[in-house]
């Protein structure tokens, strides 16, 4: 028999709050983190409203010495920010710098979706075409190479274990957690830090405005803007941010007597080929069906074992149809759906962030028995309609919660999904 | 501008990367940049661009080689000056 997997700890930034308590507080008011972004308005962007997290910079000041920030750019700060949260979290003693010690049995699987780019497009390619590579100083690589948010969280606590950064767009920080999941369950580490991190900036978020598939439709009213489930969803908000998972085995839980937030019960990825109507930008909707398929068989459950959805809910024209792939997988129809939500109708769409995002948004309604409100859908989706009864305008009490199941789908036609399950200890 | 007066800021410019605090405090132009106060060599270049925005001066990369200590770099600092 396998090795079961828990979260022993975690770490949130977020466009509506930074750290579990008040991110929990902000999830169960539907509280929106959608502002004005005077850079996209000023670049002439149609969507002019964006997630990004209040206050890093004061916070990174307290929590790292100067040396370290000045070579951290922003998807360092949230992504070390929230591991730092996570880790202590967890029970684990923050180590001092000079302190020798590694921890060979704990690794890190940290993704983003882009990367540095707003340190490439800020710094890299001003400098280069002006003939002043030497100003570039020590800090660029670190902080444009894919990996540099693993890297540097793998100095800050002295992570002897695979240290490495996926990226597979949007499903990223799903599928980090699937990753960290299943090299525990090999016995190659007993801890993961897992997740994912995406900066604000309108570099990144500029081709998306170009796709036009952003809303453009309200800018008015930022905390409206991010409507997934509604009749007048007119694209996804850009976010921004970093979830970061402690997964451990339960043994290594169990045997530093760590607090247990939840199991990872199960875990699947997948692809959809670009086929059966998957491409580039929208996901084949049987690979949707058998990535969650996969992900409850692996946790030994069934449709009807699930109490509530977090689901990949962009905003986008591909809500309805997700909506029906939750459907089809769980074997649950109109009136029977669990209650299914969508965190990024508070805090925007965070890329290759918002799957570790979400998945602490998850874990925090399955531990406090609550599912969050999926806001700005009071005129939900003629397609959806059906599902009405599903959908959470307001908090949702559900003390008798177990399973909360959650997925990310990314450009590539690549999916992600894990199942949580309440920890009851001896179960 | 005395030499005082550019040691001052040439340690205020080193301070963010010095990880031995205890050294910094003892500072003088005999103290060695890299083994006293533990700089990591591969900030050395973001010093040397600091010291150039801060005394708006250039400096070449042959003439950061021989700049081990405070002094060496006050001193450097200051002939440029002139």
């Amino acid at each position: 028999m396998s090795r079961r997997v828990v979260i022993t700890g975690m770490g949130v930034i977020a466009p509506n709050a930074n750290g579990l308590a008040s991110y929990e507080e902000a999830l169960r008011k539907g509280q929106s983190g959608i502002r004005h972004v005077e850079e996209m308005a000023a670049a002439k962007f149609a969507c002019t409203v964006g997630g990004v997290p209040q206050g890093v910079d004061a916070l990174a000041e307290q929590r790292f010495d100067q040396d370290e920030l000045l070579a951290m750019n922003m998807s360092h700060r949230y992504c070390s920010l929230a591991t730092l949260e996570a880790w202590l979290d967890a029970g684990l003693e923050r180590p001092a710098r000079d302190d020798d010690h590694v921890h060979w049995d704990t690794g890190a699987i940290l993704g983003t979706g882009i990367g540095g780019m707003d340190t490439t497009a800020a710094k890299v390619v001003p400098l280069t075409d002006a003939g002043k590579v030497r100003r570039l100083g020590s800090t660029s690589v670190e902080q444009v190479m894919a990996s540099g948010i693993s890297a540097r969280v793998s100095g800050q606590f002295g992570l002897g274990n695979q240290v490495t950064t996926n990226s597979s767009a949007c499903s990223t920080g799903t599928e980090a957690i699937a990753m960290g999941v299943e090299r525990i369950r090999a016995g190659l580490a007993e801890r993961m830090l897992c997740g994912g991190a995406e900066a604000a900036s309108h570099y990144i978020w500029a081709g998306f405005d170009a796709m036009r598939v952003l809303n453009r439709g309200s800018n008015d009213e930022p905390e409206r803007a991010s409507r997934p489930m509604s009749a007048s969803a007119g694209g996804f908000i850009p976010g921004a941010g970093a979830g970061v998972l402690v997964v451990e085995s339960e043994d290594a839980a169990r045997a530093r007597g760590a607090r247990i937030h939840a199991e990872v019960a199960g875990a699947a990825v997948n692809c959809g080929g670009h086929r059966g109507g998957g491409s580039m930008t929208a996901p084949n909707p049987e690979s949707v069906r058998r990535c969650i398929d996969l992900a409850l068989g692996d946790a030994k459950l069934t449709g009807d074992d699930v109490d509530a959805i977090n689901g990949h809910l962009t905003a986008t024209g591909a809500d309805p149809k997700e909506v029906g792939s939750w459907a089809a997988a769980l074997g649950r129809g109109p009136g029977e759906l669990p209650p299914i939500t969508s965190t990024k109708s508070m805090i925007g769409h965070s890329l290759g962030a918002a799957g570790a995002v979400e998945s602490v948004a998850s874990v925090l309604m399955l531990k406090g028995g609550f599912v969050h409100p999926s806001i700005n859908c009071e005129d939900v989706h003629p397609e959806i309609e059906p599902y009405e009864s599903s959908i959470p305008h307001t908090l949702r009490e559900l003390p008798e919660m177990r399973v909360i199941i959650k997925a990310g789908f990314g450009f590539g036609d690549v999916n992600a999904c894990l199942v949580f399950r309440k920890w009851e200890d001896g179960a | 501008m005395n030499q005082a007066e550019v040691q001052e800021r040439v340690v205020k410019i080193l301070t963010p990367w010095v990880k031995n605090e205890a050294a910094l405090k003892s500072v003088s132009a005999e103290t060695n940049i890299l083994d006293d106060l533990k700089v990591n060599s591969a900030r050395l270049v973001d010093v040397v661009i600091a010291f150039e925005d801060e005394f708006d001066i250039e400096i070449e990369d042959e003439d950061v080689d021989s700049v081990n200590t405070v002094g060496d770099a006050v001193g450097l600092i200051s002939s440029k000056l002139g």
